[in-house]
């Protein structure tokens, strides 16, 4: 077991990079950690070999340089929600594939085999702290945690169940926006979300919308924005048209620090941003605040 | 009036051969007369179709945007408010008019002027024809995304009967920031889709100019959108709209809008806002 685990070893890796130190090109791996399958991992800001174990007791931050490393919805979750709270919901929901996309059903069979996700959000309920919320968490490793019409049906059932049962939502937002291969009937999600959001909110529930790296296209241009307050974590890119789009189409390049989560706090889109340790805090004070108990003390 | 131009017009290519099916035309065709620079525009239909126009401008916070024009009107002895994205013809029309590509503070002044018309029991008629919001840095800083958001937000509640309809390209959550309606109509050679043909080409094949295949697969089109259930109702172009000639156009667009109104006078506002959730809902 251990051999094996050390046979995959990312040593022979930062091996290998060093040899192609002159093309500081995009480690693909160093980008899509999957967790916990390797006892090491590389940190893909500073370059030390770490520790898995030591990455996920530090919630997932990089305990050399204290780089984010990125969260996938179901590390995302246990790091989030009391021990053993959560319960899922509407899983194995299918597209009806509307352009009759070439490989679409192929494609999606096989992320769902290598991430453990039936889609781009998984969606339940849990207690955070003690108080009882849905939550939903996106997925960056799913397709880029697109859009398509199950993301949307899964995202309009957990505000509608939800307002049914008069708890809040809480919402981890991370997508490159509407699902190409779905064509119009994903841009029909952004319309079909907001409008449950809205329920939600017309019923005076909270919804705490929570902004990661990274946010963009459809996903901001709804249900990402219309939070009552909205998080997010440090340095995510969180915008509508996405930076290589932007530079492409004005021709010059963008500042550091453009739509970053920094970014949107001085311009007025974001409330707050949130350090990873003290999530759990920053959330179980806005439900408290928002007037919700915890579960039992009714 | 638009003068004749030089260049031949899409349309003009295409339909020199005197009888052309309009069946045959291939999606990419019609992308292209969804773009031709002799489509009628927004305020030509406004013009052309309602009694009056009074047009009301302003976002109440930054700016006005001439991407997007709107203002009431009047049509069969009613008012309501008309909100239309316009594009330009010439540069100086365009600059203006920002090629039909509107800043958040257009789509803050097109909900504002909703909103004005909820209060005052006005129904709303929106023309849709933008090739998508504006992609800029200072829409950016002024919130793009959460622009649009609002306006799917407060759209989707209205209580008054909304119609959308698209008179030439649709391009993504810039033209359904306007088209959350009761009924969202489409001209026969307009288009509608979450992004441009050129986009998907490049996202999908690495080549942006394989442009026509894309479209083929995009399902863009009005009758293709009109299968899907997206768009309710495809008006005919028995020959490709055209700005020097709208008259039977206009005449069969107004008779459509008041069809429209008469039937939505017959349920209670709230009910309207019902109807437009459970359309939504069942994508």
């Amino acid at each position: 077991m251990l051999k094996e685990n050390f046979k995959k070893t990312q040593t022979a890796s930062k091996g290998i990079k060093r040899v192609r130190t002159s093309k500081p090109a995009k480690d693909k791996n160093s980008d899509k950690i999957h967790i916990p399958d390797g006892l090491f991992k590389k940190c893909p800001n500073c370059n030390e070999i770490v520790f898995v174990e030591d990455v996920v007791d530090n919630s997932h931050i990089c305990p050399v340089c204290g780089y984010y490393f990125k969260l996938m919805a179901r590390a995302r979750i246990s790091m989030v929600v009391d021990k053993g709270s959560f319960e899922e919901w509407d899983t194995n929901l299918l597209t009806e594939d509307p352009l009759c996309f070439p490989g679409y059903y192929k494609k999606l069979e096989k992320v769902q085999s290598v991430t453990d996700l039936d889609e781009a959000v998984i969606t339940g309920k849990c207690t955070i702290r003690g108080y009882e919320t849905c939550i939903g968490v996106m997925s960056s490793d799913f397709l880029m945690g697109s859009m398509g019409s199950v993301v949307g049906e899964k995202i309009t059932r957990l505000f509608e169940k939800a307002t049914d049962k008069n708890l809040p939502v809480i919402l981890f937002c991370c997508s490159g926006g509407a699902r190409m291969q779905e064509g119009t009937i994903s841009l029909m999600q952004m319309a079909k979300t907001s409008q449950a959001v809205k329920r939600h909110s017309e019923a005076g529930l909270l919804y705490i919308s929570f902004l990661t790296d990274p946010t963009t296209g459809g996903v901001t241009a709804s249900f990402a924005m219309l939070g009552d307050v909205i998080l997010a974590e440090p340095e995510a890119l969180i915008g509508f048209a996405g930076p290589r789009v932007i530079e492409q189409t004005i021709k010059q390049k963008l500042p550091e620090g453009f739509q970053r989560a920094e970014f949107l706090v001085k311009h007025g889109f974001v409330d707050r941003i949130v350090k990873r340790k003290g999530i759990r805090k920053s959330l179980a004070y806005l439900l408290a605040s928002a007037g919700y108990n915890k579960k039992g003390d009714e | 009036m638009a003068g004749k131009s030089q260049k031949e017009s899409v349309a003009d290519e295409l339909f020199n051969v005197e009888f052309v099916d309009r069946d045959e035309l291939t999606p990419w065709d019609r992308v292209l007369l969804a773009r031709d620079k002799e489509r009628p525009y927004a305020l030509d239909y406004i013009n052309g179709i309602f009694d009056e126009f009074m047009e009301l401008h302003g976002d109440r916070a930054f700016g006005d945007d001439g991407a997007i024009v709107g203002g009431i009107a009047s049509i069969d002895g009613k008012y309501v408010t008309v909100i239309g994205q316009q594009k330009g013809r010439s540069i100086k029309q365009n600059i203006k008019r920002n090629f039909g590509m509107p800043s958040p503070e257009g789509y803050r002044k097109a909900i504002r002027l909703m909103k004005q018309a909820e209060k005052f029991h006005r129904p709303i008629i929106c023309f849709v024809d933008t090739p998508g919001a504006f992609c800029g840095m200072e829409a950016e800083e002024r919130g793009q995304g959460q622009a649009i958001a609002n306006n799917l937000y407060e759209m989707s509640s209205l209580e008054t009967p909304v119609l959308s309809i698209v008179i030439g390209e649709g391009g993504s959550g810039g033209a359904l920031a306007m088209a959350v309606a009761n009924e969202v109509w489409m001209l026969e050679n307009s288009m509608y889709s979450v992004l441009s043909p050129e986009g998907f080409a490049s996202i999908l094949w690495k080549d942006g100019d394989r442009t026509a295949q894309a479209a083929e697969m995009m399902k863009c089109t009005s009758k293709e959108l009109e299968k899907l259930q997206i768009v309710d109702k495809v008006i005919d172009e028995p020959k490709p709209a055209d700005v020097k000639d709208m008259e039977s156009l206009n005449f069969v667009l107004k008779q459509e809008i008041i069809n429209f109104l008469k039937r939505y006078e017959k349920i209670t506002p709230k009910q309207a806002a019902e109807e437009r959730y459970e359309r939504f809902r069942r994508f």
